[in-house]
């Protein structure tokens, strides 16, 4: 595994939740990653956010790492989840919530 | 490559590749160009897709599904996709309670 895979696979082993994004959560460079930011904010869980546009190199890492083409993208438990579509849609049939809560008490 | 031919190319291979029940496909390139998440260049595209293809899969299945027919179609031309995936199962049942 490089070196930049291996940086990944550490990050969303060791964070419950990890977002990769283009900008920070404060400051959103995509509407794509703002709305998927938003989502995560709204289930009031820590999350780690990862700003692809500061690294090129985790930028394309992430991509190969999931097997996804686009950002965000978003991990729980250190298993991918998706991107912007799929997360939305997930927290809007209620299935975002149980799942977090799930790694919530596993961490406590 | 105009925005028509891209359009276009993207419902023929999907079509193909899903026999769709229903298929939207909508240019909203314009309202990005210019953002920072833009920078490399790219399209962005709102697809509604309703497939038989789909039912049973999980979301993220049906994700990659669409995903593996338009790499092949666009490679790195597409920035950004919003794209809503329905299996024709569900489709159909949520026809019939309109």
């Amino acid at each position: 595994m490089s070196q930049v895979q291996e940086r990944i696979s550490q990050d969303v082993s060791n964070n419950k939740v990890v977002i990769y994004m283009k900008g920070t959560p404060e400051m959103p460079r995509c509407g794509f990653s703002a709305a998927t930011v938003q989502v995560l904010q709204s289930l009031d869980v820590p999350f780690k956010a990862v700003d692809v546009l500061a690294d090129p190199e985790v930028w394309q890492g992430v991509k190969e790492f999931s097997d996804w083409p686009t950002i965000p993208q978003v991990f729980i438990g250190g298993q991918f989840i998706g991107g912007c579509d799929i997360v939305r849609e997930m927290h809007a049939r209620g299935e975002l919530a149980p799942l977090l809560q799930k790694e919530k008490t596993t961490q406590a | 490559m105009g925005a028509d031919t891209t359009a276009r190319s993207l419902e023929a291979a999907l079509t193909h590749a899903f026999a769709p029940v229903h298929l939207e496909i909508e240019d909203d390139s314009a309202r990005h160009a210019g953002h920072a998440g833009a920078a490399g260049g790219g399209r962005h595209f709102n697809i509604t897709l309703v497939s038989a293809a789909f039912d049973g899969h999980s979301l993220l299945e049906q994700h990659r599904m669409v995903n593996a027919v338009l790499k092949d179609l666009l490679g790195g031309e597409i920035h950004a996709l919003g794209l809503h995936t329905v299996p024709a199962t569900e489709w159909e049942k949520g026809g019939s309670e309109e």
